[in-house]
């Protein structure tokens, strides 16, 4: 790592004052749990002058559910709480079984829900240090034609990443809010509006976070009545690795019968995907094998994959007959 | 460079280093205390498994300068920790990794066994899939596993629950050599 001062503000207010101009960016970076931006930093791939600790705030480790059931998620809780939460885990077992399928054990210990949303991906080109791909302001994503085995096959274009966090789709799928913070002001907007396509923003960037601004929290209303859901997820080794595929699926089924529907891909899509054309078809219809069959056509119906992974096409589908079966056996 | 007071082991031990220096760096490299091991520096092994307030972290991924403040026990404070409390030969899991022969080039052991040592202090009795769980971070190449978990189960099931006392000519219980 290149050497670094190492600020510590005891106070949000302190925190939001030393965040850069946008020109600045890459000079100043906000460090929650390290746990991803101490790898590219390793790696060379950013080299702030200044790291800006958030461990110091106070108040924003916090996790609270409210009398009507409604979640906030302070940005600095560690996963590992978040997985270990009993409440949680009874009413949005989704986003419990989200965390505890990232990583290690250690990793979990340290890294945080703001950080884990804000992680950068994981493509082998941008963390390649000698390869200036198109992520990294190059001209060029190299998995188009190169080995994109891991990349995306919904969404891509003109880059391919997929976003390697397990706890967005999760939270997608739960009708998460983000509440951004920065000096003298803050702004709330659904999750699913804070990651951007390729296509539609800046491909050096995921999101829409301003850089002076901070995540502060994450809130999750109050699940409907009788919502089931889960979050499985696909991974080459058994121990710990990122999402090959996931899916984070949730239901109201009454009477035999599908009310809602949620779902969410992970590990296909430079974002979180939102299946919403299965979403739809979903509502109306008898919960029953045939349908789910139906929806998960329908959800990767638009798939585009590359040369190595077409797979990823087959292997969505059965996680979403598995997610939504498991919810209604 | 810094002046960060660290404590390590039980003692607060004043150390100068640079303040990009991780903890393992500072560990290694000015402390002298190489059982913690760099292997992938970056996440993916779990060989620079330390504690830090009782609670495994990788040392590789933390900024020295953050741990001031916080405990931080190494594979050189186990067994020291272990007599302090009253105990007697090395740590249990210590003991049951050596008696399992759960090693061969043991460059993940220190690792392992601090993270085992973690889950015996939240989940005296572990099961299986727990323990497997509890190690997944923790990468052994030499191996295969199997002595990993039936060390840290003999650690469980000779301790009952609390502080395992090893027996007198305990070497060779299981074919260790
Ligand atoms: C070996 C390994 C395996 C991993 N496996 C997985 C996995 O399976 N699934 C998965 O989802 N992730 C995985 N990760 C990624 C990641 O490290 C963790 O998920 C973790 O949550 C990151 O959190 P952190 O607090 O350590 O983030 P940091 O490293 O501190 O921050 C990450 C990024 O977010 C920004 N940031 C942090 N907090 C905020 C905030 N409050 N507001 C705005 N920006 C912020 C930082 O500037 C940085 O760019 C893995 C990482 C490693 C090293
Ligand atoms: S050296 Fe820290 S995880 Fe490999
Ligand atoms: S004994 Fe060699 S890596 Fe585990």
């Amino acid at each position: 790592m290149k050497a670094f001062e190492l600020l510590r503000p005891a106070s949000l207010e302190q925190a939001l004052e030393l965040l850069p101009k946008p020109a600045d960016r890459e000079r100043v970076r906000v460090v929650a749990g390290g746990q991803d931006l101490y790898t590219e930093m390793k790696d060379r791939l950013i080299e702030p002058d200044q790291l800006l600790d958030l461990k110091r705030l106070a108040g924003f480790d916090r996790l609270e559910i409210d009398g009507a059931g409604n979640v906030t998620l302070g940005a600095l809780l560690t996963l590992s709480r978040v997985a270990e939460h009993a409440g949680l885990r009874a009413s949005l077992p989704l986003v419990g079984e989200a965390a505890l399928s990232i990583a290690s054990t250690q990793i979990r210990n340290v890294g945080t829900v703001g950080g884990n949303l804000n992680q950068r991906p994981r493509c082998w080109y941008y963390r390649h240090p000698g390869a200036h791909c198109l992520k990294k302001g190059g001209s060029e994503c190299f998995s188009k034609e190169g080995f994109n085995k891991y990349n995306a096959i919904l969404g891509g274009g003109p880059s391919y990443i997929v976003h390697p966090s397990d706890l967005a789709p999760a939270l997608v799928a739960a009708g998460a809010e983000v509440v951004l913070a920065k000096k003298g002001s803050s702004r709330t907007l659904p999750l699913e509006q804070y990651y951007t396509l390729p296509r539609d923003g800046d491909p050096l960037r995921e999101t829409v976070l301003g850089s002076d601004e901070i995540l502060t929290h994450v809130r999750i209303p109050a699940p409907a009545a009788g919502w089931k859901s889960t979050y499985l997820k696909f991974k080459e080794r058994g121990s710990f690795d990122f999402a090959l595929a996931s899916v984070a699926a949730g239901l109201v089924v009454e009477a035999g019968v599908v009310r809602s529907a949620r779902l969410v891909l992970g590990g296909v899509a430079p974002i979180p995907w939102r299946a919403k054309a299965a979403e739809e078809f979903l509502a109306g219809k008898p919960a029953q094998p045939a349908t789910w069959r139906e929806a998960a056509a329908i959800a990767l119906s638009k798939a585009e994959p590359l040369s190595d992974n077409e797979y990823k096409v087959a292997l969505s589908q059965n996680l979403i007959e598995r997610a939504f079966t498991r919810l209604t056996t | 460079m810094r002046l960060l007071r660290l404590r390590v082991n039980g003692d607060v031990v004043p150390v100068a280093a640079p303040s990009h220096w991780t903890l393992l760096e500072v560990l290694r490299y000015r402390l002298g205390l190489t059982g913690s091991k760099q292997g992938c520096d970056k996440g993916d092994c779990g060989a620079c498994t330390v504690l830090l307030d009782k609670k495994p972290v990788l040392s590789c991924l933390t900024l020295a300068a953050l741990a001031e403040g916080h405990e931080v026990t190494t594979i050189e404070g186990l067994t020291p920790a272990h007599l302090r409390a009253g105990g007697r030969g090395a740590d249990p899991i210590q003991d049951a990794f050596d008696r399992c022969g759960a090693l061969q080039c043991g460059f993940c052991q220190p690792g392992m066994m601090l993270s085992a040592r973690a889950l015996l202090a939240k989940n005296p009795r572990p099961t299986r899939p727990e323990i497997q769980a509890a190690l997944a971070g923790n990468l052994c190449r030499c191996t295969g596993y199997t002595q990993i978990l039936e060390a840290v189960e003999l650690a469980v099931a000779e301790s009952g629950g609390a502080a395992v006392q090893p027996a007198d000519g305990r070497r060779g219980a299981r074919g260790a050599s």
